[in-house]
């Protein structure tokens, strides 16, 4: 029994890693109808931009000045103002001008600019593996070790805290301020939030410098626990089943597709190769190893069945149909 | 509280502003840089008044609103020649918002609500570029539904529920949020019942003489239009071919054939048109 129970929390722990990184599509997707591909490429430039300042590389040359490195106080602040300053760019040089255009037209661009980020991070900061010491606490909750004999690892608890404030954070953002009102107004209807007086340009200045905070978060926990490094950028392919299920346009939808996600393919992975050869048990002889693995494709598997069957996701905005 | 700003209305505005709120000359619209949609329209708003700009359908009277409060950019439009005038400065380069607040500001066509916010958000985000003066965004929030007053039950329901008639009232009553001094109104009456359009026109009107805003009305009821605006202009392809005070307009014989659906004095024979029609068919 302890054993599923940690498992569940291990699960849970991890989908909470994915729904950081869901966030940041979220909150693009509300305010502009765009599917912001390059969400995991920004979690990436952010995490490296963050290990360069601390080490003090000079951007471009690919080597590092130890009396630049910044201490970490001053490097979150900057990485933080570095991603607004993205934001303002890709305002300027991408959203202005693909105003109103096709869906497929601004996925493309998107895709672009997923290897855009790519290659700039690359030329910026150098591509070799990164290790980025915050000082995050790492290895196992001993406290919890001790006395209860669950395994629970530090970093992962430190992400499901940063989840729950940034969450929390949003939310009230979106729901109280006058500026989140002006958000959820623009993912309505941007023509008419044109019309009152909302400037589209300050919005998407400010979601994308808030997708890029989220990005930052994600891509300390999963940098400061698997090294920075580009296969970071592939969990954005990890957080799509987790908005199909939670929706694209819900915040709590993120976060609760996230553990859905994160425990039900820890629970398969470990539990369903077993259970599957008691049920045969006495019929076929079945190794439960064959089913391992699936922790890779669950959940897509997951995700196709809610697309079928509720394909705004569990929290979805209702599609308003009047009669 | 409505007395007291019809007071403070008056006395300064007829001493020394000018006559015309808005003043439209000769603009040329080309959507996607190739197709001309207006064609050289002029048009004059008195301050206080309430004008008309009526035509059938695709006669470019939303095209001459959007013009005008610059969403046309949204819409890859642009235009292309003449000058707009509001309060009189050039407006063409300025962007929504700024028109916005400068007292300027568009009821769009098909109402466009929002419709995930509630009924009290939609008529706040009308008042998002007064910034945090809660305060007075608070009263005149009071204001709007003293205006509409079924808005009130209703305002916390989500706007996409409630019916098309509350609907063109939030979006009239979000419109009045920004505080305007001029309101281009899209055609409020599509898709209503005329009960309900009458109750709008009415509201609009009580607007126009309480607050003083001036109201640039386009609409494909030309009846109703005219019976609520003091000047009308008559958009057909493009162009203005017509233009005059409303009662004028009233009984032109070409408005009442064409606009109004009463035939004039002499009726065309039954079997004129109907040879008119058969000549068409080349097959039969």
């Amino acid at each position: 029994m302890l054993f599923v129970l940690e498992t569940v929390i291990s699960g849970a722990l991890a989908g909470i890693m994915y729904s950081l990184v869901a966030l940041g599509f979220v909150l693009i997707f509300k305010a502009s109808g765009v599917f912001n591909f390059s969400q995991g490429v920004m979690a990436l430039f952010a995490a490296l931009t963050l290990v360069g300042l601390l080490s003090g590389t000079i951007p471009f040359t690919n080597t590092d000045n130890p009396a630049l490195a910044l201490p970490v106080w001053a490097a979150i602040p900057l990485t933080i103002f570095v991603m607004f300053i993205v934001a303002v760019l890709i305002e300027k040089f991408i959203l202005r001008h693909l105003v109103n255009q096709e869906h497929i037209i601004l996925f493309m661009a998107m895709v672009g600019l997923t290897y855009v980020f790519e290659g700039v991070g690359d030329m910026m900061w150098g591509s070799d593996v990164k290790v980025l010491d915050l000082g995050l606490p790492q290895g196992a909750w001993d406290w919890l070790f001790d006395t209860h004999d669950l395994y629970v690892e530090k970093i992962e608890m430190v992400a499901a805290a940063t989840a729950a404030v940034l969450v929390t954070v949003l939310a009230v953002f979106f729901q109280k301020t006058r500026i989140g009102r002006a958000l959820r107004a623009v993912a309505d209807d941007h023509q008419a939030a044109l019309s009152v007086g909302i400037s589209l340009r300050n919005i998407w200045i400010i979601v994308w410098s808030a997708a890029g905070i989220v990005a930052l978060a994600a891509g300390v926990m999963w940098g400061a626990k698997s090294g920075v490094q580009f296969s970071l950028s592939l969990i954005a392919l990890k957080a799509l089943p987790v908005l199909i299920l939670g929706g694209f346009t819900s915040i709590p939808g993120a976060i609760v597709g996230g553990l859905i996600i994160g425990i039900g393919e820890k629970l398969v992975e470990v539990f369903s190769g077993e259970l599957i050869a008691a049920a045969f048990a006495g019929l076929i002889e079945i190794d439960p190893g064959v089913f391992s693995a699936t922790e890779n494709w669950f959940a897509y598997v997951l995700a196709l069945f809610f697309l079928m069957f509720r394909p705004q996701g569990l929290f979805g905005e209702k599609i308003i149909e009047r009669v | 509280m409505q007395k007291t700003a019809q007071a403070k209305q008056s006395p300064g505005t007829a001493a020394e502003t000018p006559p015309s709120i808005l003043s439209v000359n000769n603009i040329e619209v080309i959507y996607d840089h190739v197709i001309l949609v207006l064609k050289g329209v002029s048009l004059e708003v008195p301050r206080g008044g309430i004008v008309a700009l009526l035509g059938a359908n695709g006669a470019g009277k939303s095209t001459t609103l959007k013009a005008i409060s610059n969403l046309l950019g949204a819409e890859r439009g642009v235009v292309t020649k003449g000058s707009i005038e509001y309060e009189n400065t050039p407006v063409h380069a300025s962007s929504p918002d700024e028109l916005v607040k400068s007292g300027c500001i568009q009821v769009m066509e098909g109402r466009h609500c929002f419709e995930h916010l509630t009924v009290d958000e939609n008529l706040l985000t009308g008042a998002h570029t007064r910034g945090n003066a809660r305060a007075s965004i608070k009263r005149d929030l009071e204001l709007v539904y003293s205006y509409f007053p079924r808005l009130k039950d209703r305002r916390n329901s989500l706007a996409g529920y409630i019916s098309g008639g509350e609907q063109q009232m939030t979006a009239i009553g979000r419109a009045l949020m920004s505080r305007p001094k001029m309101i281009l109104l899209d055609e409020p009456s599509m898709g209503l019942a005329p009960q309900l359009v009458e109750e709008i026109f009415e509201i609009v009107k009580q607007l126009n003489t309480d607050q003083g805003v001036s109201v640039l009305l386009a609409e494909q009821n030309t009846n109703m239009a005219l019976r609520y605006a003091q000047y009308g202009y008559v958009l057909e392809n493009g162009r203005v071919v017509m233009d005059g005070d409303a009662k004028t307009l009233r009984e032109n014989e070409d408005i009442k054939e064409f606009y109004l659906g009463i035939s004039g004095g002499d009726k065309k024979s039954f079997r004129e048109f109907k040879h008119y029609k058969r000549r068409k068919r080349w097959l039969a």
